[in-house]
């Protein structure tokens, strides 16, 4: 457990540093854009495409099973991932709009 | 790696199009990112990516403006999905007889449980905010069940960390357990609290792709991932706050049927309005506060609404919409809606102001709003949403309500509102009822 800390230190620097600015993002942004933010900050939890990208890019090319859930991994997250940025662009959008 | 890891946070902030950007560069990175050795699968790759990008943009260009926070738990579900399908896929990889006793055991055990958690919760709430599963859906002692559940599921995982290594067997069962947790997790929250849950579950999305990340030691996946986690969980925060009730309250009472019973027994008379009447009535006023809820949004009224503002102004009627800030079904949902149908940003007032001017209102038209005008949150300790701020309508010289029926707000209690001397009813579909308001109107 300790070797894990210590081998991944950086790691959890980034980690604490991620939520200090997590919370920074959010204190500063007005109630009124808070669904945008929402299904932006949903799209973003998308990244989890990376790691079923990594975890494809290792697998034997005769293991199936992990092929197809990676497969599935990576199709359900980029639906997260460009669904969430294109409804949040399309609200963006509307704000803009209306600022002309 | 350096360049992911600045440009990641960064973007977050400055808008959505340099994040995506920033997801993109992320993904081509660990695209062509050299592996040695390994079989790269890239037909695999593409071949989810395509798909699951298609589907999508498509369902992106397709929903309208008022599903938005359905599709919002439907998406953060098919994260939650990725993350446990991934933390599958590893405890399956691993070597017979690895144990689990470590940090990176102790990570894969979390991104599978967090993940599948996230996932059919979503679902759920995605069903509840849809109208397909209703509130009656209730287990019995859900509280009882869920405690036992979280205690089997630590139990579990913590035991399996203790075996010298798990086989298929054990990854299906605690991916079951967790799965079903979601559910039963979400199942007893009342309707009107989803917003809430599905902050939560999207920052539970969040942490389970962070813990992905720490599997790969992959930064951009865990700075992402812990960003909406914190992000997510502020948010959370702060929709409990608007609704002044603690977290806790929200994901362990679900609303109870206590208020209900009090309310529905009374068999006072409402006031109806008429189209005519309230139109004269209307053009003759000086201020007018609209209050905007879910039904307006599902009537799809808000292009109807500015429609009338519009009208009104031109009759030199000063207009003005409160937006509560839990009005609709998120956060921040009305003000969408409206910035679709162009309504002037100045006109939108928040909570505070506009009980401030509401003294002064001559006429308040709510439409389509129950919970967020209901005195019994001032009024009624025993009413499951007492201490909730509210818009003060009863202030107002006039209030007229536009609604289909006289059926319970979304929380399920009733209204006294309704029953004021000043309030009048409109019912019908928010539409119809506003573009004959505006034919009224323009006769009158």
């Amino acid at each position: 457990m300790f070797e894990f800390l210590q081998e991944n230190l950086m790691m959890f620097y980034l980690l604490t540093f991620a939520v200090f600015l997590g919370m920074e993002v959010i204190s500063k942004v007005p109630t009124v854009l808070h669904t945008p933010l929402m299904s932006g900050a949903n799209a973003i939890s998308g990244v989890v495409v990376i790691g079923a990208i990594l975890l494809i890019r290792q697998a034997q090319p005769d293991n199936y099973l992990v092929l197809i859930l990676g497969f599935l991994g990576i199709a359900l997250a980029m639906i997260n991932v460009a669904g969430g940025f294109a409804v949040t662009n399309r609200m963006f959008d509307m704000f803009k709009k209306k600022k002309k | 790696m350096g360049l992911k890891k600045l440009s990641h946070p960064e973007t977050a902030r400055n808008g959505n199009l340099l994040a995506a950007a920033g997801m993109g560069l992320g993904i081509l990175i660990t695209l062509i990112f050299p592996m040695e050795g390994a079989p790269n699968n890239y037909a695999w790759i593409a071949g989810g990516m395509i798909v699951g990008g298609g589907i999508g943009l498509f369902v992106a260009q397709k929903v309208l403006m008022t599903k938005m926070p359905e599709m919002v738990s439907l998406f953060n579900g098919l994260g939650g999905a990725c993350s446990m399908l991934i933390a599958f896929v590893e405890l399956y990889n691993l070597e017979p007889g690895t144990s689990l006793g470590d940090g990176q055991g102790l990570t894969t055990l979390f991104a599978l449980f967090i993940g599948s958690i996230s996932f059919t919760g979503s679902l759920i709430a995605y069903g509840k905010l849809d109208g397909f599963l209703r509130d009656s859906l209730v287990l019995p002692a859900p509280q009882f069940i869920n405690m036992g559940l979280l205690i089997v599921i630590l139990g579990l995982n913590g035991y399996a960390m203790t075996l010298p290594g798990i086989d298929i067997t054990w990854i299906l069962i605690l991916t079951g357990v967790s799965l079903l947790y979601g559910v039963t997790f979400v199942t007893p929250i009342g309707g009107g609290d989803m917003p809430v849950v599905i902050s939560l579950l999207n920052s539970f999305t969040g942490l389970g792709a962070a813990g992905a990340g720490l599997i790969y030691g992959n930064q951009v996946m865990v700075i992402g991932g812990i960003l909406v986690g914190a992000s997510g969980t502020i948010l959370t925060v702060l929709m409990c706050k608007a609704m002044n009730r603690s977290l806790l309250n929200v994901v362990i009472g679900g609303f109870g049927g206590g208020g209900q019973a009090s309310g529905s027994s009374r068999d006072e008379v409402v006031k109806e309005a008429s189209h005519a009447d309230l139109a004269i009535q209307l053009k003759y006023s000086q201020k007018i506060m609209v209050v905007p809820g879910y039904g307006l949004a599902v009537a799809q009224a808000q292009h109807t609404i500015h429609e009338l503002e519009k009208n009104l102004a031109s009759e030199g009627v000063e207009v003005k919409y409160a937006i509560h800030p839990v009005a609709g079904r998120m956060p921040g949902h009305m003000n969408v809606l409206l910035a679709e149908a162009d309504v002037d940003y100045q006109r939108l007032l928040e909570l505070e102001e506009a009980n401030k001017e509401m003294p002064s209102v001559d006429m308040v038209l709510v439409i389509g709003a129950n919970d967020v005008v209901n005195p019994a949150a001032k009024e009624d300790p025993s009413s499951p949403i007492y201490g909730m701020p509210i818009l003060d309508v009863e202030l107002a010289k006039n209030i007229t309500v536009l609604k289909r029926g006289m059926s319970a707000g979304y929380a399920g209690i009733q209204n006294q509102l309704f029953f004021g001397d000043k309030t009048k009813m409109l019912f019908g579909d928010a539409k119809a009822s506003i573009s004959k308001l505006i034919d009224e109107v323009s006769n009158a």
